[in-house]
């Protein structure tokens, strides 16, 4: 089958174009040590730099592990006696949160991942008249303020009575989600050598077969990159979930807001809530930071 | 075109373009059709909805639960009532300051640490996974935890006492403007102080603490495609580093800029999570923003909540349209 010769080109093409929204350069020889005083400098401040960024990051670990004390008198202490109760009061109040958070996020996520990647074929490799005016106006419901939508889907989501639910939750963020991911996708295969696509059509393959047999085979890193921006943007949604959502359905990031309370705030729980709410993104942050980098540059409109 | 016959569009001529799939009006028209839902679907959800959001900003609608869509006259007249407001002026200025340091910080730090680590000899990846992790997080979870390093009694003010500063500032509860470049009476229309509020220096800190790594990342990313030669030819003719800077790096990145620069402007004008977690309104509304105005009159005001949100809308289309029209014609001369 001509598809089949042709997949050597394909797979390095489809790793030139995995490799590309990042644009780095050849990995560079990774621990060299500086060869004058200026690389050291440079060194040094680096390292100084990248220790401040790094405070908050202590300052939640350490108060999360100051257990039940309420809040430590200062926020850079490290407790003398680390425990992990502050853990177990701030699960308590959000388990419940953190599995709907869970239920929004994978579904939605897959199928807007599904619908740009459908999207992102066709603008890529079947442009049609107009095709290209009418993806910029897609975009656009990337960059509006939800504030401005959000009493007509409020009104819509009534219509429906999926009012305050998960699964009203996870329509919005689909909906919402389909122009960044159009986008990625639409980045990502115009990397794929269209002589793919005409050799399926000589093979005779319509669109959807070309798409099914051929496109989806090659579009796993697509998928990841625009899963994981997807994953990330949807678990740390707050605005949809704080309106929207009942009780019974608010994500992690809402019971979280919930835990400062009125008077006085427990630093210690909040923190272990916030380690909580932060652990499912940063985990696939440090996992998977490639490709996470990958849906970052595709956000930027070439 | 009607005619259903496989009638082969002619090849794009231009090798270099990378849209050369020959395929027939059938195909194209098909492919449109299995566009067309998405567009849709967000064609009602963005255009029509945010149509609906500015009829009812001119209507009569207060209480969400019972509808009046009747025009409300004078036309406009909630618009007015709106810019006259003490809280509508401050969430104005506070927009203002938010955005103008906010992204200064930003971008001008994720430059400098671009740069730096561009060149450092050992850890490059390290120090940009530092960097970048802040943007994998909830802007409710940076927003609690710099709560906790700006609390007035246990945060960076123990710092400052020790330093001998005897009333270190509220922060977030702190009602002072700094610069303050009026004094508003009663019957001005002005009704609040222009100038920088320092309760909002901490959430300003905290929202460029998240995003310094993704300015870094483009920047990052435009150093990598600056041509080594450029570099090398300047080093050649004896350029020294400021002005190999002035003249060659910061020129190549002057699109990573406009990118950080209209992303990062948006993210401003529209932020809500952070500000809620950190302070909410602040005394005198000196940390409202329009996000948190809009939300609180969701209950009571729907005619005021609309309108301040077609205002906010305005001000990112300003910003954003002109951004996505340069993108579309870039990509037609492509």
């Amino acid at each position: 089958m001509a598809v089949e010769t042709l997949e050597p080109t394909t797979s390095r093409a489809a790793r030139a174009a995995r490799r590309r929204p990042g644009k780095r350069a050849p990995k560079p020889r990774s621990w060299s040590i500086p060869k004058t005083a200026g690389g050291w400098i440079i060194l040094a401040i680096c390292s100084i730099a990248t220790l401040g960024m790094l405070v908050p990051v202590y300052v939640i670990i350490a108060t999360a592990l100051s257990g039940n004390t309420g809040a430590p008198s200062f926020f850079l202490a490290f407790p003398d006696a680390p425990s992990l109760d502050a853990f177990k009061g701030a699960w308590t109040k959000l388990h419940g949160s953190l599995a709907n958070s869970l239920q929004i996020t994978i579904p939605a996520a897959l199928i807007s991942c599904f619908l740009g990647s459908i999207n992102g074929y066709i603008l890529a490799k079947f442009p049609f008249k107009g095709s290209n005016a009418l993806f910029t106006v897609l975009l656009v419901g990337m960059f509006i303020p939800f504030q401005a939508v959000i009493i007509p889907v409020f009104q819509f989501l009534n219509m429906l009575h999926l009012q305050g639910s998960i699964v009203g939750l996870i329509l919005v963020h689909i909906i919402y989600g389909i122009p960044i991911t159009t986008l990625i996708f639409r980045n990502y295969y115009e990397g794929i050598p269209s002589a793919i696509i005409e050799a399926a059509a000589i093979d005779g393959a319509g669109i959807w077969k070309t798409y099914f047999r051929v496109m989806l085979p090659l579009s796993v890193p697509g998928f990841v990159v625009a899963g994981i921006f997807q994953c990330t943007n949807i678990w740390n949604d707050f605005l949809f979930g704080f309106i929207l959502a009942s009780p019974a359905a608010w994500p992690a990031t809402v019971t979280l807001n919930n835990l400062i309370g009125t008077t006085t705030v427990n630093y210690s729980e909040l923190m272990a809530g916030a380690v909580l709410v932060a652990a499912p993104t940063v985990l696939l942050y440090l996992v998977l930071g490639k490709f996470f980098v990958g849906g970052l540059t595709a956000g930027a409109v070439k | 075109m009607t005619t259903s016959t496989a009638q082969p569009t002619p090849v794009d001529p231009d090798p270099r373009s990378r849209k050369q799939v020959p395929h027939n009006v059938r195909t194209s028209r098909k492919a449109a059709w299995i566009f067309a839902p998405s567009l849709l679907v967000s064609f009602l959800f963005v255009y029509v909805f945010i149509g609906i959001t500015a009829y009812i900003s001119l209507s009569n609608w207060k209480i969400g639960t019972s509808p009046n869509m009747s025009l409300r006259q004078p036309l406009g007249a909630t618009y007015g009532e709106l810019v006259q407001e003490q809280r509508f002026q401050a969430d104005i200025r506070n927009v203002v300051v938010f955005t103008v340091i906010f992204l200064l910080l930003a971008i001008l730090g994720g430059l400098v640490a671009a740069l730096f680590i561009h060149h450092v000899a050992a850890g490059k990846g390290l120090f940009r996974t530092v960097f970048l992790l802040p943007y994998a997080l909830s802007f409710i979870v940076t927003g609690v935890a710099w709560r906790w390093i700006f609390a007035p009694s246990t945060g960076v003010n123990e710092i400052l006492r020790n330093m001998g500063i005897q009333n270190p500032p509220g922060w977030t509860t702190d009602p002072t403007i700094l610069g303050a470049l009026n004094d508003p009476s009663g019957t001005d229309f002005l009704k609040v102080q222009l100038g920088i509020p320092v309760a909002l220096l901490p959430i300003i800190f905290a929202a460029a603490w998240q995003l310094v790594g993704f300015a870094m990342a483009m920047y990052l990313a435009g150093l990598a495609s600056i041509p080594e030669e450029h570099l090398e030819a300047a080093n050649v003719d004896g350029a020294n580093i400021w002005q190999r800077l002035r003249y060659i790096v910061l020129p190549q990145l002057w699109p990573s800029t406009i990118t950080c620069f209209v992303l990062l402007l948006h993210v401003a004008l529209k932020i809500f999570d952070l500000v809620v977690a950190m302070s909410g309104s602040g005394p005198g509304f000196v940390t409202d923003v329009p996000g948190i105005y809009i939300y609180n009159y969701l209950t009571s005001r729907y005619d005021k909540a609309s309108a301040m949100a077609i205002i906010l809308l305005l001000l990112t289309l300003v910003v954003i349209v002109p951004y996505l029209v340069r993108g579309y014609r870039k990509e037609r001369k492509a």
